[in-house]
């Protein structure tokens, strides 16, 4: 306990006499149970005082919100995207796109838009990122790799291959990718759905969003939104 | 439009809105903590908690209550996460380990929200919501009232009464925290985060898997985790989750919250002390820093030094695309120099000057503008430092804001700024010289050590973010960085409380002639060059061992 060089009749630690108990408060008198003597009263003063503070912070102030935000029903909600009235999924959390898990396991679909790595394979249980640093050699042996498939799958060269779709992203769970990693899908997925790749160029153009309010981020674009479009018009088409 | 240009326009709009703002609300918190009525709630709160709000604290009676208040909020925290699984919308997760409740407790109570658990996989509703989201609220609100009594220390004379603890607590809670938390989260809501109070449900995809989305009263403990420069995420992924932070207006909203209360309590030291200037001399040497660091890392991270980064075309690794790396630099500059440490990018993944900076941004001692409170007290005492400094060149007894810098002030201070390296270069020393260091690495070589020593910098300076690679979840870790954190916290608080209360005693010296100018743009450089010389210094054979020695390699 630290204690002041001050004279013993200064010192602040335990008010015991009335007197100088009157002294330490600023003025008038006051009813005897708001003095706080001792550690042990001082504690159960500060575990009512984190009680009431949580009530106000920890019960009352979430409840408050949460009423207020369900008026805002599809955000407050995870943004879900309803597929022939059935939730499959949500506009904010990216997906994979891989085939169902079959004889030769799981692999990108080449039907669908594919988003970026993701370390969790976009399973929401398990978010972050890989956590390796710009030089690792592991990183350095994922990006090779990741760069190779990329161009193979959508016959591609190597050098056409953006950043975007060689990295994880920081959540697992990334919705976007780049417009350049989404024009670089375009023959692939037109010619999987059999549509024409200015059909699927011009379903691209309407997902993209650019940067929030202008200058906000990075220009996007919605892995989801563009996949439930293609899917729309391979049906139609 | 290009994107650096859109990245600049970021800066300067997050700047002009931070600028707007700080003095309304300054003032504001100056006319809260003056004030002499109670409202009718404060009231209230008192009388169950069996204060007299107007009772008048001597500096050893004000860190009684603070220790007192905050060790009832680690042993409330540790019991709440124990007892998880008899408690309501626990979401079936099991108790948490002694070893990580007590470093969870330590951590949210300290300000710090270091999180060695992932949210979505161990933490019920209620643990989040009325265990960690409440010590947001409150382990901010005790920041701000140890800052408001040192600036009262200041402000008064031939006194030594600094204010009533549980005042400042409650007014900082009510008056401050829970107003503007409350439009945060709306508004963090309308962006798309969510709020409500399910748990993990089914979806069946397009691709025909399944899918669990979570859920979770997100919004309402996101704007206080940023407002209350806190950082803890309801969900592993922090601000890089698409339902913590999903666009690019969330983004600059929620650093424009870690930024507001920081660089608006220099306002209201100014106007406590009577002298606007002063607190702009203190806002100015905050600024100046801030922005070197958002220019370094976001230069850095443009140029993706590094083969990884080299190969990938970019430093896309760890970073969402809706953010990019002007977003993600931004918030990751933001987040270690206030006392945050929520991401929205992974700094492990950073290029090696990238994440230097953060890593030194923490260092500094969070002070450019540094957490609520914590980063108003810790420039004031570098402040007191740079007076000595001048003071010694010009052969006078230094004087701040006409108190006299004396050798119980200087001592005080010095005690305050040897606290963090202590406990930062002795944690990471230990854990090197032991097995675990090298054991919880995930990377190799010199950014393998950078993560034990961004984890003790971290867990000391009470930032809370990670380089995230690092398995921080073993019983070594839990308990020593636990160690860390509270007394990182709580002895500076000790020596900027006893340090209030000798400069509350003194009477004021006149100001003459020879008074060095403290409001002055000159003593803002001066102040700059101290923080620079005295913490930088005392760092940088460490930072040569870590980020240095790999951005050198690279």
């Amino acid at each position: 306990m630290p204690t002041t060089p001050t004279t013993p009749s200064m010192d602040p630690m335990e008010p015991t006499d009335p007197a100088q108990s009157t002294r330490q408060s600023s003025g008038g008198a006051r009813s005897p149970r708001f003095r706080v003597r001792g550690t042990g009263r001082l504690l159960w003063a500060a575990l009512r005082a984190l009680l009431v503070l949580t009530l106000v912070c920890g019960v009352l102030y979430p409840l408050a919100v949460t009423g207020v935000a369900q008026g805002l029903t599809h955000q407050a909600n995870g943004s879900p995207v309803r597929v022939e009235g059935k939730e499959a999924g949500s506009e904010l959390i990216g997906q994979s796109w891989n085939t169902r898990q079959g004889k030769g396991g799981s692999r990108p679909d080449p039907k669908w838009f594919q988003g970026r790595p993701s370390a969790s394979d976009y399973d929401p249980r398990a978010t972050g990122s890989s956590q390796l640093g710009a030089s690792d050699p592991r990183l350095v042996k994922a990006v090779r790799t990741a760069r190779e498939r990329v161009a193979a799958f959508n016959h591609v060269p190597v050098e056409r291959v953006p950043k975007d779709a060689v990295t994880g992203s920081s959540s697992a769970l990334d919705p976007h990718i780049s417009p350049a990693y989404a024009a670089l899908q375009v023959d692939r997925v037109a010619e999987a759905n059999g549509l024409s790749a200015e059909a699927v160029r011009a379903l691209v153009d309407r997902c993209t969003e650019g940067r929030t309010a202008g200058f906000l981020g990075q220009p996007h674009v919605n892995v989801l939104r563009l996949n439930l479009a293609v899917r729309e018009a391979a049906r139609h088409g | 439009m290009s994107q650096t240009f859109a990245d600049v326009l970021q800066i300067v709009a997050l700047v002009g809105a931070l600028a707007l703002v700080h003095r309304p609300l300054g003032d504001y918190m100056a006319r809260v903590y003056t004030s002499d009525k109670h409202l009718r709630i404060e009231r209230w709160i008192h009388r169950c908690v069996g204060t007299d709000p107007s009772a008048a604290m001597r500096w050893p009676v004000y860190l009684r209550a603070v220790l007192a208040f905050s060790a009832a909020g680690v042993l409330f925290l540790y019991a709440m996460q124990r007892l998880q699984d008899k408690l309501p919308m626990s979401l079936g997760f099991a108790p948490i380990d002694p070893d990580q409740a007590f470093n969870t407790a330590a951590s949210f109570v300290s300000n710090t929200n270091w999180q060695s658990y992932a949210g979505e996989s161990a933490m019920g509703h209620l643990t989040q919501m009325a265990g960690l989201a409440v010590q947001n609220f409150v382990s901010a609100a005790v920041g701000m009232a140890v800052a408001v009594a040192l600036v009262r220390g200041f402000a008064r004379s031939r006194t030594g009464e600094l204010g009533n603890f549980w005042t400042d607590l409650v007014r900082g809670v009510v008056r401050i925290l829970l107003p503007l938390a409350a439009v945060a989260a709306v508004l963090l809501v309308a962006a798309g985060a969510v709020q409500n109070f399910s748990g993990m449900h089914e979806v069946h995809t397009l691709s025909g898997s399944v899918q669990h989305l979570p859920g979770g009263p997100v919004a309402s403990q996101e704007a206080i985790k940023e407002l209350g420069t806190n950082g803890g995420g309801f969900y592993n992924a922090n601000c890089s989750h698409p339902f913590e932070n999903p666009n690019g207006f969330s983004n600059l909203l929620e650093i424009f919250l870690i930024l507001l209360i920081p660089l608006s309590l220099p306002r209201t030291f100014g106007r406590m002390v009577g002298s606007l200037r002063q607190g702009y001399a203190i806002v100015a040497a905050m600024g100046v820093i801030w922005l070197a660091g958002v220019v370094a890392v976001t230069v850095s991270e443009y140029a993706h030094p590094g083969t990884a980064a080299q190969l990938a075309g970019g430093a896309m690794e760890g970073k969402e695309q809706r953010f990019g790396e002007g977003g993600s630099s931004l918030f990751a500059v933001t987040t270690t120099m206030t006392s945050t440490g929520a991401v929205n990018s992974f700094h492990d993944s950073f290029t090696a000057f990238g994440g230097g900076v953060t890593l030194l941004g923490m260092v500094l001692g969070e002070i450019a503008p540094g957490g609520v409170g914590s980063g108003l007290y810790g420039m004031l005492v570098m402040a007191v430092i740079a007076v000595f400094v001048c003071g010694l060149m010009v052969g006078r007894t230094p004087e701040y804001l006409g108190k006299k810098i004396g050798p119980r002030e200087i001592k005080l201070a010095a005690c305050y700024i040897l606290i963090t390296p202590a406990l930062v270069l002795g944690g990471t020393g230990l854990a090197m010289a032991l097995p675990d260091g090298k054991e919880a690495m995930t990377n190799i070589g010199a950014h393998g050590f950078t993560e034990v020593l961004y984890a003790y910098a971290s867990g000391s300076n009470n930032n809370g973010s990670a380089f995230a690679g690092f398995g921080a979840d073993t019983p070594f870790f839990n308990t020593t960085i636990g160690l860390c954190m509270l007394l990182g916290r709580f002895l500076p608080m000790v020596f900027v409380l006893a340090l209030a209360g000798s400069l509350a005693r003194q009477a004021p010296v006149p100001v003459t002639a020879g008074t060095l100018r403290t409001e002055k743009p000159l003593f803002t450089g001066v102040l700059v060059g101290v923080i620079a010389i005295v913490t930088g210094l005392t760092f940088f054979p460490a930072l040569a061992l870590g980020p240095l020695a790999e951005g050198m390699s690279s």
